[in-house]
């Protein structure tokens, strides 16, 4: 059904812009001020969607952020939005928009079989179905999962730019109606640094939608004058369709500005799509309104079913008639002033039912006088029509509100315009920590105790009244700023407001069969299709938690999060268990309101913003050789130079074979380096060290182990005594942080009186090793002033000199097995020392090697590597170094857990060497040990494969393995059962080359 | 997300922060005199307090000192910071006393130094 239901004039909208879109692939039209739910309705659209289980015919059911039906797909490709809400989409011109979750289309939805089927699926369907067989749950899997879900994702990158903002305030107020105004102008007014952020394009709120009057302004107008007023005030930032979406610890909140959003996917060509703020308040007013609930009744879901204040909304502010024969239904005084702006925008109301026997505010007097049929003590019984309502059966309701009788009357309407009251939106106040309490007159969850520095105003706050809602939003905001030192500012407006009588609390209307007995529904959450039957299934069926009953029933787990239903069904599974409802309680309310988009929450920090790569002074040097970098911790570290032709495999054979058989050169500058100082630097060496550091003299180095107070390694690297109270340590590359933290952290917290100072200056240095036969012969070349023989310059010693005419520390020092410097420069001359090194090395054949082929050739030597053989559980004695426990010290960090039980025990993982019987076969490291195999897994593990590597210098495989009480198996052989065979191996010494260390000593 | 006064620097974001647990665990002066038991209450032993908790945090992309934090752990106030190496302030602790008695139950060891003061046991 289409066709014009634009009202001839009136409404927010701006009738001389003319804007064009797509909905389901057919062109329509609408004007600027429209929402794509208020374009859609003035096209006589109603059928906008497909129910998420039973796949029933749906239709617009509010008018914001509430709206459980209208979900659809907007936009396409990159830029699409699944299970956007046309209330919540501002028109633009060439916006596109789809139905979801129906096949071939919104109009005949094969899924609707499943309607047909409903009596088979329960509330927790899933649950009961498809846990017999268990071994058949992955294939069930597959079909839910396509099941599941709404609207479909964006597949490919997000285009759009978003950003951050970081700001603090003095008043934080949270919505932009009637209330968040008055509390932004007298916050604002008193000089306060004031926010005040609205989730729509234009401030007001219920003001757009009705025709209250303030000071004798039209509500929307006052809105427009108040807001302007308040965002001429240089101390104030307004934010327009920024959503405060959560309420975190010490007043922090999180805002989404949607900047572009209503431009269209092209309109913000350069802008940022969207912003997240991120608010430190001082102060906080929660001025969120409410939202209507609807009634529960018989196939409450038809397309024309809409909340009565929404209605409103559609003709008051976007001048649409929703329907063309409205029937009213509620329990409440507000719906009549509903009623009555409907009727005079020239849609007949057929009838007004009410669930009160006994009908007498101001309001009902007035719908009465302008001759609206009121039918008090009535309900409706049932609704008819398929893709759109077109009657409603009425009949008298009993007092005790459990049954209907009399002779059913039939009454002809495409709308019936439903409310059941009002819930607070107390959404962030919960999320602030505060506690609720049910109202038994206003029926309702209200703020009771606040956990932090906020107030609540307004509707959220239950009160519905319009001037109690100025009145309370000017006293929350003027307590705000007076408590942060502001004076508050005289009061300034007035509105009238009607009283009202109470509503009738009656969670469900009966129908004319008992509730889950026929074809009727009563919906409860229209998003995820829940029914009224359901949770009562629920209650009978033993859950007694309304957290429980939540996730088994899926109430309220929809996109909408249960906003118009989460009340009415914790109030009927309080109906169902015979308990007040206070003592059943809410559910958790959690960020965010309404859904925030990754992109917002990422900002910026993506692609290469998304993490640091920190990178060598020598780095620019790599990439022109056309280096393989791997991250190592954030460094970016060259992992081979392949040469043309070259795989990694061809190239980290050969740079391993320039280092054993000549030269090799490596870019060690990511190592991390700490200078120690002071008169106490050895204390802490000796502490941090499981070794002793007491002897080492001016010019030595010396290997350490650092252990956790859990005696487990956690680091090592070479540490260097420059002067009488001043040592250089290095660490590994991705450990730096750590080390250094974990010194600060003992320096600071425990031995605060010790005189030693910690300083980083892996920044400072650029260092560059050169290993191989050769790199005397290189050195010698390269600095003159240094006494390079091996009796002046031993191993794991250091020199001061000259380097390529470079300031430079040298190190005699070895990672491969091979003679060994490392020499460092302040980093400016990195490159200039590599360039001088590749230029005089050339005569050697000197290689560039990598990270691969180091490892390599340490794994040769059996050297380990913390984070492979050293994995948080190893203790230096499991990784045979007892010789660097210095068992004579009295103390040293995890010394105490050596001696534990559960580390002396024998069987725990120790390293070894191990070679498979095959040479030519290379294990996958991570793999496996056994020392039986059996026909099946499982089978005892007796360790695993930490490094493997194919061995040029050896001509075989090598690997390194902890293995169960492995120090005492040499010479075993073992079963490794990989994918598609098992190979066998010797356990041995992890030295295979030069275990004398001959070469190192060279 | 917390508001953490460091001494130092003044307010700032918890995400300049590490927290690094339960302060005023004091390394024993000779861990060789320790018995196992001793040790492993030292190294893995900590309270977890439902109410005003002591713990140790650390300014880490700031001024990276240490220093310690008086806090509700049911409510997330900050009720002191004070520097390493001063005494912890004199705060009553608060009672949060919603939680029933424990049960006797006659299969629990008797020594009552394991039980009291850490829920988790029960």
């Amino acid at each position: 059904m289409t066709g014009n239901f634009r009202l001839p004039s009136g409404g927010r909208i701006d009738r001389n812009r003319p804007l064009g879109f797509t909905f389901n692939g057919r062109l329509y039209r609408g004007f600027a001020g429209d929402s794509l739910a208020s374009a859609l309705l003035a096209n006589g659209v109603t059928l906008v969607g497909r129910s998420f289980k039973y796949h029933r015919p749906r239709g617009i059911f509010a008018s914001g952020a509430e709206e459980p039906n209208a979900l659809v797909q907007l936009e396409t490709g990159a830029h699409t939005v699944p299970n956007a809400k046309a209330t919540q989409v501002e028109l633009y011109e060439g916006l596109v928009a789809r139905s979801q979750n129906c096949w071939p289309t919104v109009e005949h939805d094969f899924g609707q079989v499943a309607d047909l089927c409903a009596k088979i699926l329960p509330a927790g369907f899933y649950y009961k179905t498809f846990m017999w067989p268990s071994s058949f749950w992955m294939k069930y899997e597959y079909f839910i999962r396509r099941a599941a879900g709404l609207g479909r994702a964006p597949e490919s990158p997000d285009p759009d730019r978003y950003d951050k903002m970081h700001v603090h305030c003095d008043v934080l107020v949270a919505g932009g109606g009637p209330a968040g105004l008055a509390a932004a102008l007298a916050a604002s007014r008193s000089g306060a640094r004031v926010i005040l952020a609205d989730e729509q394009g234009e401030f007001g709120g219920s003001l757009l939608g009705r025709r209250d009057v303030i000071d004798d302004l039209p509500g929307a107008e006052w809105a427009a004058r108040m807001a302007a007023e308040i965002a001429e005030n240089p101390e104030v930032r307004v934010l327009r369709r920024a959503t405060v979406f959560g309420y975190y610890d010490h007043n922090f909140l999180g805002i989404v500005e949607r900047k572009t959003d209503h431009l269209g996917p092209n309109g913000g060509q350069g802008m940022v799509r969207e912003r997240l703020w991120k608010v430190r308040a001082k102060q906080v007013v929660l001025a969120t309104g409410s939202i209507e609930r609807p009634l529960v009744f018989a196939d409450n879901d038809r397309p024309g079913v809409m909340l009565a204040d929404a209605a409103r909304s559609y003709a008051n502010r976007f001048g649409t008639r929703p329907g063309s024969r409205a029937v009213v239904f509620t329990n409440n005084d507000g719906a009549y002033g509903a009623a009555i702006d409907l009727a005079d925008a020239g849609i007949p109301i057929a009838a007004i039912v009410d669930l009160r026997a006994d009908v007498q505010g101001p309001l009902p007097t007035k719908a009465r006088e302008r001759g609206i049929e009121v039918l008090a003590g009535h309900a409706i019984a049932a609704t008819l029509g398929s893709k759109r309502v077109q009657a409603v059966e009425v009949m008298l309701l009993n007092p005790e509100g459990d049954k209907v009788h009399g002779t059913p009357r039939r009454i002809e309407c495409d709308l019936v315009a439903v409310s059941g009251g009002w819930s607070p939106t107390v959404h962030l106040f919960s999320q602030s920590g505060g506690k609720l309490r049910y109202c038994d007159q206003r029926l309702c969850f209200v703020p009771e105790r606040s956990k932090q520095v906020e107030r609540s105003a307004g509707a959220c706050n239950g009160s519905f009244g319009l001037a109690d809602c100025l009145d309370e939003g000017y006293a929350a905001g003027a307590a705000a700023a007076v408590a942060v030192g502001f004076e508050a500012p005289p009061r300034a407006f007035s509105a009238d407001q009607p009283g009202e009588t109470a509503p009738r609390a009656l969670w469900v209307v009966p129908g004319k069969a008992p509730v889950g007995h026929s074809k009727a529904k009563h919906f409860v959450d229209l998003a995820n299709d829940v029914t009224a039957a359901d949770v009562r299934l629920a209650a009978r069926e033993g859950y007694r938690s309304v957290e429980h009953t939540k996730r088994y029933t899926t109430l309220g787990m929809g996109p909408d999060q249960g906003k118009t239903s989460n009340v009415a069904g914790l109030a009927i599974l309080a109906e169902s268990l015979g308990k007040p409802i206070p003592e059943v309680g809410t559910t958790t309310f959690r960020p965010p309101y309404t859904p925030v988009t990754y992109g917002a929450l990422a900002g910026s920090d993506v692609g290469d913003l998304s993490d640091v790569d920190r990178t060598t002074p020598i780095h620019d040097w790599h990439v022109m050789a056309a280096a393989e970098f791997e991250p190592v911790g954030q460094w970016l570290r060259a992992r081979h130079y392949p040469k043309a032709g070259e795989d990694m495999e061809a190239a980290v054979q050969r740079e391993c074979k320039a280092v054993r058989q000549s030269l090799g050169i490596m870019d060690a500058s990511t190592l991390g380096k700490i200078e120690l100082r002071g008169p106490d630097a050895v204390k802490l060496l000796n502490m941090v060290y499981t070794n002793a550091w007491d002897n080492l003299a001016v010019g030595r180095s010396r290997y350490g182990l650092m252990l956790g107070e859990d005696g487990m390694v956690f680091d090592d690297g070479v540490t260097t005594r420059l002067g009488e109270n001043h040592y250089y340590m290095t660490t590994t590359t991705g450990g730096a942080a750590q080390v250094f933290g974990w010194i600060e952290e003992w320096l600071q917290c425990e031995w605060l009186d010790w005189r030693v100072w910690a300083t980083s200056v892996t920044e400072q240095w650029a260092t560059i090793a050169l290993a191989g036969p050769r790199a005397r012969d290189l050195m010698h070349e390269l600095c003159k002033d240094i006494d390079l023989s091996p009796a002046a310059f031993p191993h794991m010693a250091m020199r001061s000199g000259r380097v390529a005419g470079l300031p430079a520390r040298v190190f005699r020092v070895s990672f491969s097995g091979e003679l060994g410097f490392e020499v460092s420069v302040p980093s400016s001359s990195g490159l200039a020392l590599w360039i001088a090194c590749m230029m005089a090395g050339a005569k050697y054949g000197i290689a560039p090697y990598g990270t691969e082929a180091l490892h390599v050739l340490r794994a040769e030597k059996g050297f380990i590597i913390v984070g492979q053989e050293a994995d948080g559980t190893a203790t230096p004695i499991d990784l045979g170094m007892d010789w660097i426990v210095g068992k004579k010290k009295p103390d040293f960090l995890g010394k105490r857990s050596l001696a534990r039980s559960d580390m002396v025990r024998r069987d725990r993982k120790q390293l070894v060497g191990l070679l498979t019987k095959d040479p030519n076969i290379v294990l996958p490291e991570g793999a496996q040990i056994v020392d039986r195999i059996l026909p099946k897994p499982p089978m005892k593990m007796v360790g695993h494969v930490t490094s493997s590597y194919w061995s040029g210098a050896l001509g075989r495989s090598i690997a390194l393995a902890l293995v169960s009480g492995g120090h005492k198996r040499h010479g075993q052989t073992v079963q490794l059962p990989l994918e598609d065979r098992v190979v066998e191996a010797v356990i041995g010494s992890p030295v295979f080359y030069d275990p004398e260390g001959k070469r190192l000593h060279a | 997300m917390l508001l953490i006064t460091c001494p130092f620097c003044g307010p700032r974001d918890e995400s300049e922060f590490a927290c690094g647990g339960e302060a005023h665990i004091v390394r024993p002066a000779d861990p060789a005199a320790l018995t196992d038991a001793q040790w492993a209450d030292y190294l893995f032993m900590r309270k977890n307090v439902k109410g005003v908790h002591f713990e140790r945090w650390m300014h880490s992309h700031g001024c990276r000192r240490w220093f310690n934090a008086a806090r509700d752990t049911v409510t997330h106030q900050f009720l002191a910071f004070y520097k390493m190496g001063e005494q912890a302030p004199d705060i009553a602790p608060v009672s949060y006393t919603a939680r029933p008695a424990p049960r006797t139950d006659p299969a629990l060891p008797a020594d009552p130094a394991l039980h009291t003061d850490r829920e988790g046991a029960r």
